[in-house]
């Protein structure tokens, strides 16, 4: 079998994600759309800190490193400046819905034509598997060691919930939990990013992804994760395009 | 150039607009706001970016996304606010980017009041957030002063890649005066090598991230200590006023030095040898000045709107601790000349001189 990878991913470079994450296979993804779409040389990644700004070191993309928290408000600034290039802000799930949430909020008001990409794995990932806004009632974490009880710990947050009768441009939810979700999900990163070319707007883009390491699976060989994945995660978290404002050329 | 009469805030906006500066992100607080009203029309007309954001944080932290695209960026707050800024004042420290950001001060600390005070040196001296910083900090003391500074500022910036504070108070924000604008220039936002835009192919990975994760541990000290060494030797801005044959010297920053001002003219009136050494960078602190001084002066009383006397260590400092510091602090009101004199004649007398 040939190995084919889009040139904007280094091969030659460990990413420092554990086994059985999500994070390469979106990389990888984000890597394919941008290729797909011819968008190498206008590419700027804005990431926030943690796991997912490892991705600035397994890619070529010129890079933004914002605080945590501040993912989007400062992708917005770039694009700002620079509105013939192509920005994605790359938070996590506690960088755009918990600390970050007020910036998610508003740059969805002002519809900044950016896309803002949130891995959602229910946990605050590389400090060691806190509670996150995601964690799912019941789930067990390194802060909510008796499972997270809504009552006690308040309920988790849905972004469509919040931002579906918003008018931004495009508001999906996708996963890496299997081969097809995989492909429904990069389609969707397609879309997104057609759209900010099309200078459509705001689009969010959360893709639930597996953290093995966080959820109690640290050795997963028989595939543990992802079965909680479609058992919990995607039930909770259902999947979809929930806001398609114009469409899209590309679907 | 003519004169025209304008408040300090809008002096300030206007030239920092003819500075190049074409991107503006803020929130409101008084006595700041005029220069967020100003920007919301002023750059729609120059075609640059006004964004009122959802608190200080998102505005410091959209300049940073801005300057890393190669803009020059602004934002501006006020006491409570600029405490909110900190986040992002030490994230352009750490990330190497220029960018320039005003306190118009307020007294007290948390909510305070909305007149002119001068608490916030220390937080503006001393770094304010989190790590190993300073940044350069200019303190305008006119309206003209604070035009002249804010066209400076972004050029300072850019030259050492460091964020660049202008300290006003309310009093400088808000009072009318004739000022001269400077002439209009444009930024090009690719004249730097390091700015963030798509990576062209051939070009190495531009990561604007912590400094030292690029340079390594190893060689980040003795980098951004050659950093803070130039700033020192290249960025003291202070005037001296009667200081040739003064024996006791004021040293005010600001409004507190308007009326240092006026106190060194009444007390020559009247026979005292009293001069005037006005910080026009609070960082780097103008050692220089206090170097050329002669051998006759006996002492320095630093007046300031403080309760704590926040300047004070920064004069023992700069004058070795060889003479005393006397400190006459106000709080909420603008010091008086006269009483400047009366603690002038005091020290002279032999007296100690504190709040």
């Amino acid at each position: 079998m040939k190995l084919s990878l889009p040139d904007s991913l280094l091969r030659d470079k460990s990413s420092g994600w554990c086994p059985g994450c999500g994070h390469g296979i979106i990389t990888r993804m984000v890597a394919e759309a941008v290729e797909e779409l011819g968008l190498e040389e206008n590419f700027i990644l804005c990431t926030d800190v943690a796991c997912g700004a490892l991705a600035a070191y397994v890619t070529k993309w010129n890079v933004i490193g914002a605080a945590h928290g501040r993912t989007i408000i400062a992708a917005a600034g770039a694009k700002r400046v620079r509105p013939d290039q192509i920005v994605l802000a790359a938070p996590g799930d506690g960088s755009a819905y918990s600390i970050g949430i007020e910036s998610t909020i508003h740059c969805a008001l002002r519809n900044e034509n950016i896309l803002a990409l949130v891995v959602n794995n229910c946990v605050f990932g590389m400090t060691g598997g806190q509670m996150s806004p995601e964690s799912l009632p019941g789930q067990k974490t390194t802060s909510s060691p008796f499972g997270r009880d809504p009552a006690r710990n308040g309920a988790p947050f849905d972004v469509v919930k919040t931002l579906g009768s918003y008018d931004i441009a495009y508001l999906a939810r996708g996963s890496v939990s299997s081969p097809a979700n995989v492909i429904r999900t990069g389609k969707m990163i397609r879309k997104a990013l057609q759209k900010q070319l099309d200078g459509q707007g705001f689009c969010l883009l959360e893709i639930l992804s597996p953290c093995p390491t966080n959820w109690g699976f640290p050795d997963d060989r028989a595939g543990k994760a992802l079965d909680y994945m479609r058992q919990q995660q995607e039930v909770f978290y259902p999947l979809g395009e929930f806001i398609d404002k114009e469409g899209s050329k590309d679907a | 150039m003519e004169k025209v009469l304008m408040k300090g805030n809008e002096a300030f906006a206007e030239a920092c607009i003819r500075a190049g500066c074409r991107f503006f992100s803020g929130y409101p607080i008084t006595p700041q706001t005029e220069v967020l009203e100003y920007m919301s029309w002023r750059m729609e007309q120059v075609g640059g970016q006004f964004i009122q954001t959802e608190s200080e944080l998102a505005g410091i932290n959209m300049v940073f996304g801005a300057a890393a695209a190669g803009a020059r960026a602004l934002t501006t707050s006020s006491g409570p606010g600029f405490s909110l800024k900190q986040e992002g004042i030490s994230y352009l420290c750490g990330t190497d980017l220029p960018a320039v950001i005003a306190d118009v001060m307020r007294i007290g600390s948390a909510l305070g009041e909305i007149f002119q005070g001068q608490g916030d040196y220390w937080q503006l001296t001393r770094g304010g957030g989190h790590g190993d910083y300073r940044t350069v900090v200019l303190a305008p003391a006119s309206v003209q002063e604070n035009a002249d500074l804010a066209y400076i500022a972004f050029d300072i910036a850019e030259k050492y890649r460091h964020p660049v504070i202008i300290a006003s108070d309310a009093a400088i924000g808000q009072m009318v005066e004739p000022v001269e604008l400077p002439p209009m220039r444009e930024h090009d936002i690719d004249r730097y090598d390091w700015v963030i835009r798509g990576r062209k192919p051939g070009e190495e990975q531009r990561r604007m991230k912590n400094v030292f994760y690029r340079m390594g541990a190893d060689k980040y000290p003795a980098f951004l200590l050659d950093k803070y060494r130039r700033m020192e030797e290249n960025e003291q801005r202070w005037e001296s006023l009667a200081v040739e044959d003064a024996e006791l010297v004021l040293v005010a920053y600001g409004i507190s030095s308007r009326v240092s001002k006026e106190a060194v003219k009444l007390a020559r009136s009247r026979g005292i040898p009293l001069g005037l050494i006005r910080p026009i960078s609070l960082w780097p602190f103008p050692q220089k000045a206090f170097d050329a001084l002669g051998g006759q002066v006996k002492g320095f009383l630093c007046v300031e709107m403080s309760i704590l006397g926040q300047m004070v260590d920064d004069v023992v400092l700069a004058c070795g601790n060889r003479v005393p510091v006397g400190f006459y602090g106000e709080f909420s009101q603008v010091p008086e000349p006269e009483i400047i004199v009366e603690r002038a004649a005091a020290m002279l007398n032999g007296k100690e001189v504190q709040a």
